[in-house]
């Protein structure tokens, strides 16, 4: 049976209100909860960089989240931002780092959340330092948590878009993250030497230093994204961190 | 009213029992003799990505149950409605849009296993398997029939992609649905690699393919 063009327009073209419509109710009605996984999930992210997250439902992240982090937002420059060119807060829980990613360095806000004790602001425990970057199919990113000497990896938390499951993917296991722990950002001089990791796995503990970890065996062009993620980001927030260490007066001297 | 609608039924022949010989064929071929993966060789790449571990697993499983069914129950309810010049782009019209809709309910509930999954999701809308059963059942039979082919051919993509895992989780992880399960019975054994890669579920996949025809007698043409 041959059908006329008009009917086969007209069916097409009902199809897809049809279709788009269930589709936009779907995402509408859902949207909410989506938000609050996502939400949720970026508290997860945040948090689990510097603690261990395991058996906690939703509701107690949240919670804990809003006891020990405190956020802030500073420029390239390392200089506190609080509101927007239209005079509204800005809340770095809110900054969009896949956004601005897409800006010029120099235009980014830069969120950070210092972790401290459980009410109490004044003791930071730890920075923790968003970090983004491309990946080998698609963007990255994650949570670098500093130590108070804001040099030494306290711990991290990875994330991926699409990168492949098996090889790339791995970078969201605590099995890579762990290997970032306790290696520094900052060489003895006080430059920035960064954390790169090294073609393949299982590589000789000779070559491994402060500086230097084990790679993504399969995936090495995700590891790569990964050292230009830190290299680029951390470069990003030296103002600040110089900034924070002259203020805590420790030995900044090194550092040039 | 009331007699009218007597002799309506009286009219009709004896309806067919709802799963009358002739259906349980639609529900039980696709598991054995005619097993989308085994048989008919669709569906390997999900079969061989989401197969590392049997939570992902069964969450693609139960996915691809949903989207076969409705999609062939909708392709079936237009059936004679579709213009044939354009039925491939409303079979794939529809997919998609089941597809999608599975995609945001698993990341409004589901956060950590809509990342796990990522596009492999999406990649449902590629299934053979799916548009195979739309052009060759769905199109030309009537709604029951083509639910009952959808849940045969689901369920026979997911036993064997849950079989896959199965084997994948134990011996490339030692564990199942995430329990580590040597080390309950407190027996050492070492994981082997290979099995988290796609080339172990290429193993598994053809062991079950030869104990498979070994016993039918299947032969390919």
């Amino acid at each position: 049976m041959q059908q006329s063009n008009t009917y086969i327009i007209v069916f097409s073209a009902v199809l897809t209100i049809v279709l788009g419509g269930l589709l936009s109710l779907a995402n509408q009605g859902l949207k909410p909860m989506q938000q609050k996984a996502v939400e949720l999930d970026t508290k997860k992210k945040i948090l689990s960089a510097v603690t261990d997250l395991q058996g906690k439902k939703g509701d107690e992240v949240i919670s804990l989240y809003g006891e020990t982090i405190e956020s802030i937002v500073v420029d390239i420059n390392g200089e506190i931002v609080e509101k927007d060119e239209k005079g509204g807060d800005i809340i770095a829980e809110n900054v969009d780092v896949a956004k601005n990613f897409k800006k010029a360095p120099e235009d980014r806000l830069y969120p950070v959340f210092k972790y401290h004790k459980a009410g109490d602001k004044e003791t930071v425990e730890a920075y923790i330092f968003p970090v983004y970057g491309r990946g080998l199919w698609g963007p990255i990113w994650g949570f670098v948590a500093l130590e108070t000497n804001l040099n030494t990896v306290k711990g991290t938390s990875f994330d991926h878009k699409t990168e492949t499951p098996g090889l790339g993917a791995r970078i969201t296991t605590t099995e890579v993250s762990e290997r970032y722990e306790g290696k520094k950002l900052f060489d003895d001089e006080g430059n920035l030497a960064s954390i790169s990791m090294l073609k393949g796995e299982k590589n000789p503990s000779s070559v491994l230093n402060d500086h230097r970890i084990d790679g993504l065996s399969g995936a090495t062009l995700t590891a790569i994204g990964m050292n230009e993620m830190f290299e680029s980001y951390f470069t990003y927030y030296r103002e600040y961190i110089l900034k924070v260490r002259n203020s805590t007066g420790q030995k900044v001297a090194s550092l040039y | 009213m009331h007699t009218q609608a007597i002799e309506k039924t009286v009219e009709k022949k004896p309806a067919e029992a709802l799963l009358s010989k002739r259906r349980k064929k639609f529900v039980n071929d696709p598991l054995t003799d005619d097993n989308p993966i085994t048989v008919q060789v669709l569906g390997i790449c999900s079969a061989l990505a989401v197969t590392t571990q049997m939570k992902p697993t069964l969450t693609m499983a139960v996915s691809v149950i949903f989207v076969m069914v409705f999609s062939n129950l909708a392709i079936s309810l237009m059936r004679s409605l579709v213009p044939t010049r354009v039925r491939i782009i409303v079979q794939l019209a529809v997919i998609a849009t089941l597809v999608t809709l599975v995609s945001e309910v698993l990341k409004a509930y589901q956060f950590d296993m809509y990342k796990q999954l990522s596009v492999f999701v999406g990649l449902i809308i590629t299934n053979c398997i799916i548009m195979g059963r739309l052009e060759a059942f769905a199109l030309a039979n009537k709604p029951w029939d083509s639910i009952l082919d959808a849940i045969g051919n689901g369920l026979g993509y997911s036993w064997i992609i849950l079989a896959v895992a199965f084997f994948r989780e134990v011996f490339g992880s030692g564990k199942l649905f995430g329990w580590p399960i040597f080390e309950a019975i407190g027996l050492e054994f070492p994981n082997n690699g290979i099995m988290v890669t796609p080339v172990g579920a290429f193993f598994i996949l053809g062991l079950i393919i030869w104990v498979q025809r070994a016993k039918s007698g299947y032969v390919e043409h």
